[in-house]
């Protein structure tokens, strides 16, 4: 088993009008060579899910610099300046998401589940449109699951196979991601053989892998 | 007072409320100040929304690891004994009232513990990363902020942005006053001595009760 493959062979499954998940907090734990990448395809028409939209210069920033988007779900848009002028004035339609619900709609596509129910949000504009159930006397939200064509995400480290190792914060929205999309492509900071990782540390497992490109330097 | 020394003073209060064994979570800005007046003798453990318990201080001018920030983005370090998951387990230990503890800042209060803090109608629009969570899980919360914005009253009868969560704060901490959120408004109970009460009152649009064992804010 070998899912390692070319940047450029990477990029070619993702096509126009795609949504595309992307894992990174502030772009911490973000695949910038993926981005850098897509930014030179020049895709268009995304729909990019993400935690923040980082930077005008970094992280999945960089898609929206290029004005690659036409829809961007997030939860805090605040450190990039771009989506921020983009949404004000009609270019991109943005939906913003509590972070905890995000990553859970996020898992729910990834796992099969019709939904999560969460107190999150109740009595506030993010209750609008949405159903309320009802539990034991608590009332929650359904919030709906969320999947994606594609998800792109980074790894410290990962095995020929797809196995996937984080380090520091970098983890954040990657481990769920991976299970969300139908195509799902890792880039690595190191990429080792099978054998490699020990069992044991595995976070990520290899099912969710479909493609690694070598994110070292 | 300057700004800085303002915010020490408060970020000095708040971390009085702490209890030993505490997992707590600070807010960006002036909550994370908290972090720096720990009373002697008091352990808690910080928790950062995008992955880790245990936080520690930030790197310093040199950055010696890349891969660990907290949730404002800034280079910090990890305890040991800290360790790092993925941000559904992050807002699981957040939603499922695993955090004692959450400082955040505020844009207005209001008697019912209503609070907004994240949403400016056309002027302000950010987003409200992981604020709603926090206050919706976290078993208690604290507001920490200045008393007032340029002059103007922060602490209301009822708030008039759009709310980040309804009935969620416990205690609201500022440069004037400490106030507790109870089932019948609102409860001045300490007051800062530089500060008369009618300038108290006259800075708060809500309704005070005050305390019987009102106390000198110290």
């Amino acid at each position: 088993m070998n899912k390692v493959v070319a940047l450029e062979e990477a990029i070619a499954q993702i096509k126009d009008g795609d949504v595309v998940m992307v894992g990174g907090f502030m772009a911490n734990g973000t695949p910038e060579k993926l981005m850098d990448a897509l930014v030179a395809a020049n895709i268009k028409d995304i729909t990019l899910i993400c935690n923040d939209t980082g930077f005008v210069d970094k992280g999945s920033g960089k898609l929206v610099g290029n004005k690659q988007c036409k829809k961007i779900i997030a939860s805090h848009i605040g450190t990039n300046k771009e989506t921020g002028r983009q949404m004000t004035e009609g270019e991109t339609e943005v939906q913003l998401i509590p972070q905890g619900t995000l990553v859970e709609q996020i898992r729910a596509g990834g796992y099969g589940l019709g939904g999560i129910l969460t107190a999150t949000g109740i009595g506030t504009l993010v209750e609008e449109g949405k159903d309320k159930i009802v539990v034991d006397g608590k009332e929650y939200l359904l919030e709906k699951p969320i999947t994606a064509d594609v998800a792109l995400l980074y790894a410290a480290k990962a095995d020929r196979a797809g196995n996937i190792v984080y380090k520091g914060s970098a983890n954040n929205f990657n481990h769920v991601m991976a299970s969300a999309a139908k195509t799902t492509i890792v880039e690595a900071g190191e990429i080792v053989e099978i054998g490699e990782i020990d069992p044991n540390e595995v976070v990520t497992p290899n099912i969710f892998i479909n493609y690694i490109v070598d994110g070292g330097k | 007072m300057d700004k800085v020394e303002l915010q020490n003073m408060i970020a000095k209060r708040v971390a009085q409320e702490l209890k030993d064994g505490e997992l707590v979570n600070l807010g960006i800005g002036l909550p994370t100040k908290v972090a720096n007046f720990v009373p002697e003798g008091i352990h808690v453990m910080f928790h950062s929304e995008n992955g880790f318990v245990g936080l520690g201080p930030a790197q310093g001018d040199e950055v010696t690891d890349p891969t660990i920030v907290n949730a404002g983005g800034q280079y910090v370090t990890i305890h040991p004994g800290g360790c790092f998951f993925d941000s559904a387990t992050s807002f699981g230990i957040i939603r499922g009232g695993h955090v004692d503890l959450t400082v955040l800042g505020a844009l207005q209060v209001d008697e019912r513990g209503n609070i907004a803090n994240y949403l400016i109608p056309g002027k302000m629009v950010p987003g409200m990363g992981g604020a709603m969570d926090l206050l919706t899980g976290a078993k208690k919360v604290i507001v920490a902020m200045e008393h007032t914005t340029k002059g103007k009253a922060k602490i209301l009868r009822e708030c008039t942005l759009p709310l980040t969560a309804k009935n969620a704060v416990d205690l609201i901490i500022t440069e004037m006053a400490v106030i507790e959120v109870t089932p019948e408004g609102l409860l001045l109970k300490e007051i800062n001595s530089a500060y008369t009460l009618e300038e108290v009152l006259a800075a708060t649009e809500a309704k005070l009760m005050i305390s019987e064992e009102l106390k000198e804010l110290a």
